[in-house]
């Protein structure tokens, strides 16, 4: 069987991160996710959207970019973060596998208004 | 294993008025120090001197409050640790600079005859700690004191809130030359432990200085950062959060964000204050033997 060269680096991505387990990992830059993505842009301070709704058990792609300094995404309920670069995409695949709201912020410091960039992930049924 | 410390335990209160509080703690391991004398210390913590804003209508003079409080104590501390956050934060490196030459200035008047720094993520985290450095030296180093060993450790000119691998190696370097049961205190500005993530009230990488330390049976940490006092043991190891200087913020979960607590005109400087730590040589311990007059067979 020919295996899809993006599926394995997909999957190679996330065993040397270890992450099977917490229903995220990221996904590299050239990947072309079949996941519904939803793009969410860090600009000091603020996340827009603020506010994302998904499906538990339903997969999908978080796309992140940074209009100015380096940002960190970090969703503390399922373990997983990411660094959101200048001039790089960021993807991250989460499988929300439990329900509730859950707070999302920025873990690098980034100015003034560093301690007020959050926002939420909303899981539902 | 992770466990709350009851803080009756361990902490008796006395209040001095005004707007400081001294709590006095007695550090596990004394009774090991080669040099048999008690001392007494202070930890200040989070002054943001900068800060403008209603949660704190007196911001410029809090922080003189707290000198003054601290050098009218009946006794001097033999040193005080500011715990981070001397200044608040500041997109302009000049401004920077400006707010920590103030700072510098105002705490010139504490009576103390030695007081030592160390950055938070407000003073160093946009600057990797250049103009800390500047002004208060080293953002991480030891120190001993009557017989303790102290350990300052940068968790904050990493703006990922990291300690990083090269200090995590001087750290361990440091601890190889201290026996298993000497007194050793920690100071960092973020809790080493995954206090509130959510609030971004963790070290990336605390866990690993945890891990360097456990071997060593005591171990007391004093942090900033919370602005509230807060007590937490990892295993035998003892994290102690100071309120801070500038404003109160809220038990961690208990409001949707992480804001600073309103200021109440009722009662001012409310939720602000200082820390004072005694090193109290242990009381003499004997331990007893009961012999038979005549030993069995």
């Amino acid at each position: 069987m020919k295996l899809n060269a993006k599926a394995m680096r997909i999957a190679a991505v996330a065993a040397v991160l270890g992450l099977g387990s917490t229903g995220a990992y990221l996904v590299a830059e050239s990947a072309q996710p079949k996941e519904k993505v939803i793009k969410i842009t860090a600009t000091r301070f603020n996340y827009t959207p603020g506010e994302v709704t998904l499906k538990k058990g339903v997969p999908v792609i978080l796309e992140f970019r940074t209009l100015d300094v380096i940002m960190g995404f970090n969703l503390p309920d399922f373990g997983v973060r990411a660094d959101i670069v200048p001039g790089k995409v960021t993807r991250l695949r989460l499988v929300p596998n439990k329900t509730g709201t859950f707070v999302f912020l920025c873990d690098i410091f980034c100015g003034t208004g560093h301690e007020e960039m959050n926002g939420k992930i909303i899981v539902v049924d | 294993m992770v466990n709350e410390i009851n803080r009756r335990e361990f902490l008796k209160l006395a209040g001095i008025g005004g707007v400081g509080v001294v709590f006095a703690s007695a550090l596990p391991g004394m009774a090991h120090a080669a040099t048999q004398d008690d001392f007494y210390f202070v930890q200040m913590s989070d002054p943001h001197w900068g800060f403008e804003g209603p949660p704190n209508p007196d911001a410029k003079g809090t922080l003189k409050k707290a000198v003054a409080a601290v050098n009218s104590l009946d006794y001097q501390p033999d040193f005080i640790m500011f715990t981070g956050d001397l200044t608040h934060t500041t997109d302009n490196p000049m401004e920077r600079r400006k707010r920590m030459a103030e700072f510098r200035e105002i705490v010139s008047e504490l009576k103390a005859r030695t007081v030592r720094f160390m950055p938070g993520e407000h003073d160093a985290s946009l600057d990797n700690g250049k103009a800390f450095k500047e002004f208060f030296g080293s953002t991480n180093y030891t120190f001993d004191h009557k017989g303790v060993h102290f350990i300052v450790v940068d968790n904050v000119s990493d703006p990922r809130a990291l300690i990083g691998d090269e200090q995590l190696a001087w750290l361990a370097a440091d601890l190889r030359q201290q026996k298993k049961d000497a007194p050793i205190v920690v100071f960092t500005h973020r809790p080493l432990f995954d206090l509130a993530p959510q609030w971004d009230w963790a070290t990336r990488d605390g866990a690993k200085a945890v891990d360097l330390l456990m071997p060593y049976q005591n171990v007391t940490v004093f942090y900033g950062h919370i602005h509230q006092e807060h007590h937490h043991m990892t295993g035998h190891i003892a994290h102690h959060a100071a309120k801070g200087l500038m404003f109160p913020l809220p038990v961690a979960g208990s409001q949707p964000n992480r804001t600073p607590l309103p200021w109440n005109p009722a009662e001012p400087y409310k939720g602000l204050g200082f820390r004072g730590v005694n090193a109290e040589i242990k009381e003499a311990e004997y331990k007893l033997t009961e012999y038979p007059v005549v030993k069995k067979g």
